[in-house]
């Protein structure tokens, strides 16, 4: 998703003068850059750090829906809610591999998430309360990866830009199923729509922070627009946002819980708000509810796992030898 | 755990009369899991009704060092396009 890749990326280069503005006239040129192309260090590391982020989010994220799949209310729901959640797996497979072609290995992706070391989306370190929250994370979750991810389909790396599109193609679902939830809900019984409404009143303003700081405090950004790595500013992208998704909540008849919320005129947009930004970093440091839970559940699942890979290699190798004494 | 888990290339032919094409790349241990999560991870949403799946490391891959002598030769050879030659209107669509 998301912008939250670049916080602490570090994109200092060392290189030479023309070397860099070599660089420069290719992202200038709108040339992709590709895996074995030349590129500066900084450029590198920015990648690995920011894609590996987005690839830890898609699997973590996988975990605040997972938590619903088995209390889905109908078959219909059941069937859309494991087919998200299946996407996102493929979703964040695609962005390891992306990843890997800068020379970072899967293994020290998975331990630098399993360490802590390497941060992941915010948004999934809140937990999923009631069946509504299904459908708020579709709506606004999902809709503000969009937002992010679009953009990124234009990204001057191409294999991120080509994964990108690939997941754009499919998230596009993930936004209406669940908005098709709210949606039911609000239309439902008085207790229904209360249900939905205190969803967003809980998921609004994490979704909102999704985009990020605000572009005065957003250190690495300039960088990573000039490296076309970023298109759109995160208060950029959390306007569209905003300006996309308030006449969908009028539509539902909800109320986006932020009294200073008004449209304004002369920009054609809304205005917003402040937003709590010191939740925002106690929550991207992992102080957040369900942080520990995220990553235990991931650290489990690594190492339940262990006797999968390690038999799977066992038969690979039985395998193969088997076929060189048969020759 | 010390051995890694070989990485693959996914090809997919979208249908019949199409040439199979790179959709990106997966880990798995030996060819029939690698041909396995290609389907679950590249072809959720009909995609394709084939898949190849060779090993990375089997890929032998020209220099982008030696872009510029490989390819650009090519652009100066206009000689190999139909509209370098001309042939006059008379003779109609050739």
């Amino acid at each position: 998703m998301y912008s939250q890749g670049l916080i602490g990326a570090d994109g200092r280069t060392e290189e030479t003068p023309e070397f860099l503005a070599r660089f420069q006239k290719r992202i200038d040129a709108e040339e992709k850059i590709e895996p074995k192309d030349e590129m500066p260090e900084g450029y590198r590391r920015t990648l690995i750090r920011q894609i590996g982020q987005h690839a830890h989010s898609e699997i973590v994220g996988m975990l605040p829906e997972g938590n619903w799949i088995t209390r889905a209310p109908s078959l219909r729901r059941k069937a859309a809610l494991l087919a998200k959640v299946q996407d996102e797996g493929g979703h964040g497979l695609y962005l390891y591999s992306a990843a890997e072609t800068l020379g970072v290995s899967r293994e020290e992706m998975t331990e630098e998430l399993l360490s802590g070391k390497a941060k992941y989306s915010s948004i999934f370190n809140y937990p999923t309360l009631s069946w509504a929250d299904m459908g708020t994370i579709g709506w606004l979750v999902d809709g503000a990866a969009i937002m992010n991810q679009i953009p990124l389909c234009r990204c001057s790396f191409g294999p991120y830009a080509r994964a990108m599109i690939r997941v754009c193609k499919e998230e596009s679902f993930h936004q209406r199923q669940g908005y098709e939830i709210v949606m039911t809900l609000a239309q439902g019984t008085p207790e229904q729509k209360a249900m939905a409404q205190d969803s967003l009143n809980r998921w609004w303003w994490p979704s909102l922070m999704m985009f990020g700081p605000h572009d005065a405090d957003s250190q690495h950004s300039d960088q990573s627009m000039a490296w076309k790595i970023k298109r759109f500013t995160n208060d950029e992208l959390r306007q569209k946002f905003i300006d996309a998704t308030v006449p969908q909540a009028e539509y539902l008849g909800l109320t986006i819980p932020d009294p200073d919320l008004k449209w304004n005129e002369d920009k054609g947009g809304y205005d917003h708000g402040p937003i709590d930004w010191d939740e925002f970093w106690r929550v991207v440091k992992g102080h957040g509810p369900m942080a520990k839970d995220r990553i235990k559940a991931r650290k489990k699942a690594w190492d339940d796992g262990a006797w999968v890979r390690e038999a799977a290699l066992a038969h690979a190798e039985k395998r193969r030898a088997r076929k060189i004494a048969a020759e | 755990m010390t051995a890694t888990i070989p990485l693959w290339e996914v090809f997919i032919r979208p249908r019949n009369g199409l040439a199979h094409k790179h959709v990106g790349s997966l880990h798995a241990a030996d060819e029939v899991m690698a041909l396995q999560s290609a389907r679950d991870v590249y072809t959720r949403r009909g995609e394709g009704n084939s898949i190849w799946v060779v090993p990375s490391a089997a890929i032998t891959a020209s220099d982008p060092d030696q872009t510029a002598e490989n390819f650009e030769p090519t652009a100066d050879k206009i000689y190999r396009h139909p509209t370098f030659y001309e042939i006059p209107e008379d003779v109609g669509h050739m």
